[in-house]
């Protein structure tokens, strides 16, 4: 099945994370191809300041362009997109960006689920789901989703993970494809690209 | 998961039966918030579901509230509110009269934000503050000025961040969990319902705060929307929107100029 999975083509990776999920990204993004064939959503539960200093962080690591979206923002194959703080980030079906300013989700805005959940729904089995470290419940309901519609999921390695509960919550909820650590993480996007 | 065809149905008897058009609403969003009510107040189809938003008119008040969320926050973004205070209101002390549009105003937050820098620039009395928005509910509570007590403490960091320096909670007086706002500046507020996508245009303002409500619209509409809030500026007015949304992909754009880093621009043509 995973072979299968591996054939499919994939037109977005969507990457949640909460506490300690940073500090895998900042891992992964230098160590990924340049030129993807695809789009990279991340979603990060941030303090609710509007600072940019996140992007900027995220784009230091990486040749690859990366952008705070703003409302409709039309998603660019090759791009990473970084939900912006203190909204829901969701997608339409024209693969353009809206944002939500409504009651948080799991304590969150943006909620993880509200992203994952979203896209699924636009992308059906051309997406992939990330789920990253973090100490919250968020993240499970929008892999279950990614999962139903026919997409791949993944989950950090909990040993990996500075705060385990996250993706373990996923884990003993979903059966998720791939459990895996930040080397096998990186091998398997860049396997994707085309 | 509800279908594409039953969210149609919903908008369609909408429209028809009350004249609420949310066709043009950014469809993910909108989806989402009916799943989200659907679910929340337990109904076992989708039958039974329609059924009550057609025939029970308190329902339809719910139902239009929740999926057009109303939620808001006093001073959201500070230093929005601090370039208002030290940017923009500077230039309109020198007016006979001043007049402000807060279109989308839900439950009122942004309005009492608005009158407190309007006093401590010294210009309140000859100001008038029109809110709008299409709920009739949240307008009641912004009518009101009663807020919860446990959001005070948040607001009175985000007025500090925002350049004021009196002490936030002099502003209100607080009850059994509550607080009410000083009726000093609610007495320049007039509050209508106003629907962006029907209704016209119905002054000429210095000022249109519309924040965070041309994201739930998708880009046709908030053009439509735009054009009408063009309508309704007067000459060197200014339109101020959420911090993730832009007028940059609109016609109106070449007669309007960004002022500094924040999503207010003036216009200048
Ligand atoms: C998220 S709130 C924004 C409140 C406030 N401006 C802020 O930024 O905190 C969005 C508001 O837009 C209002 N709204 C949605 N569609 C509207 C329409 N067609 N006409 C007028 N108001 C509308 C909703 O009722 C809601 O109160």
């Amino acid at each position: 099945m995973a072979e299968n999975s591996l054939k499919r083509s994939c037109d977005v990776v969507v990457i949640g994370g909460s506490t300690g999920g940073l500090d895998v990204l900042l891992k992964v993004l230098p160590a990924l191809k340049p030129t993807l064939s695809f789009t990279i959503i991340v979603v990060l539960h941030r303090k609710n300041s509007a600072d940019s200093t996140l992007e900027a962080l995220l784009a230091s690591r990486t040749s690859i362009p990366v952008r705070e979206v703003e409302d409709k923002d039309v998603l660019a194959v090759g791009h990473i997109y970084l939900a912006p703080a203190d909204y829901h980030l969701l997608i339409e079906a024209d693969k353009t960006f809206s944002l939500d300013y409504s009651e948080k989700v799991n304590y969150s805005r943006p909620s993880l689920d509200v992203t994952f959940e979203s896209a699924a729904d636009v992308y059906g089995d051309t997406l992939v789901g990330i789920l990253l470290s973090g100490a919250n419940t968020d993240g499970t309901k929008g892999l279950a989703a990614i999962k139903k519609e026919g997409g791949i999921t993944i989950a950090q390695k909990p040993e990996t993970a500075q705060a385990p509960f996250m993706p373990q919550q996923a884990i003993d909820n979903v059966a998720v494809d791939f459990i895996l650590d930040i080397p096998d993480m990186i091998s398997f996007i860049n396997a994707l690209n085309n | 998961m509800i279908a594409e065809a039953e969210v149609d149905i919903l908008l369609n008897d909408l429209y028809e039966l009350y004249g609420y058009d949310f066709s043009n609403y950014s469809r993910a969003s909108l989806k989402r918030r009916i799943v989200r009510l659907w679910m929340l107040d337990k109904f076992p189809s989708f039958a039974e579901f329609r059924y009550r938003v057609k025939s029970d008119a308190d329902y339809l008040k719910r139902f239009v509230e929740e999926i057009t969320v109303t939620v808001t926050e006093m001073f959201r973004d500070p230093l929005f509110y601090r370039c208002l205070r030290t940017e923009i209101l500077p230039t309109l002390t020198a007016k006979p009269f001043i007049r402000v549009w807060h279109a989308g105003c839900a439950t009122g937050e942004e309005v009492y934000s608005m009158a407190i820098l309007l006093k401590e620039s010294q210009i309140l009395h000859k100001s008038l503050l029109y809110a709008t928005d299409l709920n009739p509910t949240a307008l009641e509570k912004a009518r009101r000025g009663i807020f919860p007590l446990g959001s005070m403490k948040q607001y009175s960091e985000n007025y500090i961040e925002s350049g004021g320096i009196l002490d936030f909670s002099s502003y209100y007086t607080a009850q059994y969990g509550q607080v009410k706002f000083d009726e000093k500046l609610a007495e320049k507020m007039i509050f209508s319902t106003h629907n962006l996508v029907s209704d016209r245009s119905f002054n000429e303002f210095d000022l249109i705060m519309c924040r965070n409500v041309l994201i739930y619209f998708d880009k046709p509409l908030q053009d439509r929307v735009l054009s009408l809030f063009d309508e309704s500026l007067g000459q060197l007015g200014y339109l101020a929107l959420g911090t993730k949304e832009t007028i940059n992909f609109s016609t109106i754009k070449p007669n309007y100029k960004q002022q500094g880093k924040e999503k207010i621009w003036r216009k200048i043509a």
